[in-house]
């Protein structure tokens, strides 16, 4: 029923004008699935893509509320990278970097992904002492790096703010020329659609509204299109891990948090890298349409409500500007808003659950979008072996009970909050 | 979005610091139940809805105190001082 995407089809459709067919089934829900997915997200169409791709598991469900690609997976700012401090977290993203170079051949779906380079910047000497010892773990682990000292980031980058006034002058910083963007509405629909070839039952507008259980074990859900039997239940839909996981009966040390992004009015090619400014949470990159996006901090307290307070608009002007002096006359187009789940590490959780087949993915603190592919591989593993996959054994939701928080800024639990 | 504070009055919130869900009770000093102070330390209820919770005027009278605010709209509700009747 689905056509593959290639250049022949292409010429194919374009001569004889035969409309492209639905890139996915519409499904109606049936009343018993071996797994059910809560959550249409990037993680969740992954986690069911991987489930019948790799583990050879077909009669599954992914349960939407909305539709797809309307939640966080086409709210964030579109960067992947694998620089990361942590034994446990370099390799977990290393992992999902590796299956994002490889997704869109996986997929047959340009995902169009763009390896232009991460430059993360250092602000002082000490920082510099910091991302030397970052780029040397990531190196030892087979992840590249590339120190650069104050004149090649001069020469890679030459429209900072190098001036003698610099509030925050630029020592140097750390390359990792692997990392970089992707389209990420592409990422729901293309596993989506390839989910969706395998067997897969994508179900939008379908919110779970309850738990079917016998003692602790999860036998299905009830939804508001009517109950629904399952052999193993996943949740997977962060920002809103805390209401789903109640419903089970489930308390969950997650707080949901608002993560404003901005895109600017677009201009001509001009930042070709993705820019981590050193001194503050704030970083910038530029899409395909020209729009100059910008990621920075939290709002800094509790909530659901998809829009952000204007102190964070500011804060990012004010960083755009304090590293890009030239664009201070350019204008914020859009910005947007989407609730994530913040954890007392700022490290997610992909586990098994107190309860018997429900299992959970969530907790992402900002780095949900980089993670999907590995996430998606992960959970699936989880869900198909009942066991966790090796990649994530340290992110189970008991590790703060045993005292194994897993701090990847070394700053102590609640960071986010200060 | 623009918090009453019981001392200073009407202000805007980034003067404010958020300070955690003023629900739970702590365990008593001295309750050795290891999983009473581990749910007390890391687990929410997280509402989506009406919410209780403690926020500090740093940039103002410095008092910490209670707000009640609704999390899936952010309209702020009363304010009450930590100790006053109707905190809790």
């Amino acid at each position: 029923m689905r056509d593959r995407y290639s250049a022949l089809a292409l010429a194919r459709h374009a001569m004889t004008g035969a409309a492209w067919p639905r890139a996915w089934r519409s499904a109606e829900p049936k009343s018993t699935y071996d797994v059910v997915i809560i959550g249409g997200g990037g993680h969740g169409l992954a986690t069911a893509y991987y489930l019948a791709s790799r583990h050879g598991i077909t009669n599954v469900a992914v349960l939407e509320r909305n539709h797809i690609g309307s939640g966080n997976v086409g709210r964030n700012t579109t960067l992947v990278r694998s620089n990361y401090l942590l034994d446990g977290n370099t390799q977990f993203f290393e992992y999902s970097l590796k299956l994002w170079e490889g997704l869109s051949h996986e997929l047959n779906y340009n995902v169009m992904l763009s390896q232009r380079g991460q430059v993360v910047l250092g602000h002082s000497p000490a920082q510099m002492d910091v991302l030397a010892r970052k780029g040397n773990i990531m190196r030892l682990n087979g992840i590249d790096a590339e120190l650069l000292d104050r004149g090649d980031v001069q020469r890679l980058l030459p429209y900072l703010d190098y001036s003698t006034q610099s509030r925050f002058p630029i020592h140097g910083g750390v390359l990792q020329r692997r990392a970089g963007t992707v389209r990420h509405d592409a990422v729901a629909w293309g596993y989506a659609r390839a989910a969706s070839a395998l067997g897969v039952d994508i179900i939008e507008n379908c919110e779970v509204t309850g738990f079917r259980r016998e003692g602790d074990r999860v036998t299905g859900v009830a939804t508001s299109r009517g109950p629904i039997a399952a052999g193993r239940t996943a949740i997977s839909v962060a920002g809103h891990s805390s209401q789903v996981a109640a419903l089970a009966g489930l308390r969950l040390p997650v707080e949901s948090h608002l993560l404003q992004a901005f895109v600017s009015e677009p201009i001509k090619p001009f930042v070709n890298h993705v820019i981590s400014f050193g001194a503050e949470l704030f970083y910038i990159s530029q899409s395909d349409k020209g729009g100059l996006v910008f990621g920075a901090h939290i709002d800094g307290f509790n909530s659901y409500t998809q829009r952000g307070q204007f102190q964070q608009v500011q804060t990012a002007a004010e960083c755009a500007v304090a590293l890009i002096p030239s664009i201070s006359r350019l204008r914020l187009l859009r910005h947007w808003g989407g609730i994530q789940d913040m954890t007392p590490d700022g490290s997610p959780f992909i586990c098994r659950t107190p309860l018997a087949n429900l299992y959970f993915n969530g907790g992402w603190c900002y780095q949900g979008f980089k993670a999907t592919p590995a996430a998606g591989w992960c959970l699936a593993h989880t869900v198909a072996n009942d066991d966790e996959h090796p990649l994530v054994r340290h992110l189970g939701l008991d590790r703060f009970e045993r005292g194994n928080g897993h701090d990847e800024y070394a700053l102590g639990l609640w960071t986010y909050r200060q | 979005m623009r918090i009453n504070c019981p001392h200073c009055g009407e202000r805007d919130y980034k003067e404010f610091r958020y300070a955690g869900d003023a629900v739970k009770t702590r365990p008593a000093l001295g309750d050795a139940d290891l999983r009473a102070w581990h749910d007390y330390v890391f687990l929410f209820d997280n509402p989506k809805g009406a919410h209780r919770e403690y926020w500090q005027h740093v940039l103002g009278c410095r008092q910490w105190f209670v707000l009640e605010r609704d999390t899936a709209t952010n309209v702020p509700g009363r304010t009450f001082r930590p100790r006053e009747r109707g905190s809790r």
